[in-house]
């Protein structure tokens, strides 16, 4: 790890105890960023100190009060003096406490836009600057900066608190959180930018570490066994080459999917299931079909989405034949959220050109292109159809 | 902090909850201390408009100023500590039920 990286992890956990501290968001963030500072100025200078996270949290303080020192009306808000107090008490152990469960919650609270969660836990928690969040999610940085800005607004004026919630709110609070880490993931995945993919999947090994529950393995089993597949996800998975796939993440993706749907289940449990039986499978061919168009049924119950019902379909088609399968998707073709969706088109395709419908098949492909977002994605779809072009 | 609680209902359905339900929600926020103030509105066909324009002239109009589905029925203002528990008052609301819903606005504080 370079120093780089050091900071990024020490970053988000440095962050969340200041926030806890001051209550106040752009405060931390600022400190945070001082004592990062003051750390890569003297440490290659005078060495790593004995308790870095202690020193960084001092140095921080230290920061704080010369600020809030400077902006007496911000003082008068945020207690001054319980900052200087607190000077008095470096924290016990190495580390610092780790708050940033309850970063976690306020970045992806119920409160702010859907859009903003990722970004904000993006930027807290994994220490993204806001250009390389913008950079992330596909938007100008003057976008991205507007963005964060009002919800860093929300979450101080509308007083979005610091906190985990209870256990009886966690059912309602949860999914948010884990919603904005997988979307960190989907967008890296769809953009092929594997290191957002890593990042996503750091940060749900924080969150497995901070709170066991069932979903968080369950979402850490679904990214490790999608990621897994990352070297040969440039073809459809019926053609890819198994030989690149990554057995030690699949090994620990599997066995954490076991453990999330031991005794219950939930909706990244059930898609983390179905990722196994795809990647446990030597080919394509051997794929257990039945299974995945059951844990569909289930996941369809769970979770019911116009996406689940044409992933669904697709396993059906696999099971019975593409005729069948392609009924299914065509009884889906009112869905407005499938309307402009990408996939749905290009699943259409690929049964009509199993079907022999060629014609029909590279009219969906075309469609499928004008809709994808990524140019990776386009090129994907392009190869497609320049395949069908060249059969028919 | 102060919240205010913004009643809305739906005009186009008949709320099912009862007088009593209202009364046990306005005991419930002044025993736990938080309810600071709240009124219901008197029904929307009373209601008036005033607007004065750049030339002084006051103009007068029946009904609200923009005509909308939802209808604002009434408000409370409570003091809790954070938008978390005036989100669970919120929800506790009776108004927040059969179509309704209640908009949350953090009252303005302002430093002088």
């Amino acid at each position: 790890m370079n120093v780089g990286q050091v900071f990024r992890e020490e970053r988000g956990r440095l962050l969340a105890t200041l926030v806890k501290r001051f209550g106040d968001l752009d405060l931390a963030e600022e400190v945070t960023s001082d004592a990062i500072e003051a750390a890569l100025k003297h440490w290659p200078v005078d060495g790593v100190p004995d308790r870095p996270g202690a020193w960084l949290l001092t140095t921080a303080r230290r920061k704080a009060v010369d600020r809030l020192r400077r902006d007496q009306v911000h003082a008068a808000r945020l207690a001054l003096l319980q900052v200087e107090v607190d000077r008095a008490d470096p924290p016990a152990g190495d580390g610092l406490p780790d708050e940033r469960l309850e970063l976690f919650f306020t970045c992806a609270h119920p409160a702010l836009a859907e859009e903003d969660r990722g970004a904000l836990t993006l930027r807290c928690l994994a220490g993204f600057t806001t250009p390389e969040v913008a950079r992330a999610y596909l938007v100008p940085v003057t976008t991205m900066q507007q963005r964060i800005v009002r919800a860093k607004k929300k979450i101080k004026e509308a007083r979005i608190p610091f906190r985990v919630p209870d256990p009886h709110e966690l059912p309602e609070r949860l999914p948010g959180v884990l919603q904005a880490v997988y979307s960190i993931f989907t967008e890296g995945y769809a953009a092929q930018r594997d290191d957002l993919a890593d990042e996503a999947i750091r940060l749900a090994r924080i969150l497995q570490d901070l709170l066991p529950d069932r979903e968080v393995t369950g979402l850490l089993a679904l990214m490790l066994l999608i990621h897994a597949r990352r070297d040969a996800r440039a073809e459809l998975l019926e053609d890819q080459d198994r030989a690149l796939w990554d057995r030690d993440m699949i090994d620990e993706g599997s066995a954490l999917a076991e453990r999330a749907l031991t005794g219950g289940y939930g909706p990244y449990g059930v898609q983390a299931a179905i990722n196994a039986l795809h990647d446990e499978a030597p080919d394509f061919d051997s794929t257990d079909w039945p299974q995945i168009v059951a844990l569909y049924d289930v996941l369809g119950k769970l979770a019911p989405s116009p996406v689940v019902a044409l992933n669904r379909a697709a396993a059906i088609a696999m099971r019975d034949g593409a005729e069948t399968g392609l009924a299914l998707l065509d009884a889906l073709a009112g869905e407005p959220r499938l309307r402009d969706y990408h996939p749905y088109r290009a699943a259409r395709a690929d049964l009509l050109h199993r079907l022999g419908r060629d014609a029909e098949a590279a009219e969906a492909y075309r469609e499928a292109i004008a809709l994808a977002g990524t140019e990776s994605e386009q090129d994907f779809l392009r190869r497609r159809l320049t395949a069908v072009e060249e059969q028919s | 902090m102060k919240y205010m609680l913004l009643i809305y209902a739906a005009a186009d359905q008949q709320p099912t909850c009862t007088v009593a339900d209202w009364i046990a929600y306005e005991k419930e926020m002044r025993d736990a201390g938080v309810l600071v103030s709240g009124h219901s509105l008197a029904d929307l066909v009373t209601a008036t408009t005033v607007q004065v324009g750049q030339d002084g002239k006051r103009t007068v109009t029946d009904g609200p100023f923009a005509e909308t589905r939802e209808v604002l029925g009434g408000y409370d203002v409570i003091d809790v500590p954070d938008l978390d528990a005036a989100l669970e008052w919120a929800a506790k609301c009776p108004g927040s039920r059969d179509g309704g819903a209640v908009v949350v606005r953090p009252i303005a504080e302002f430093d002088f």
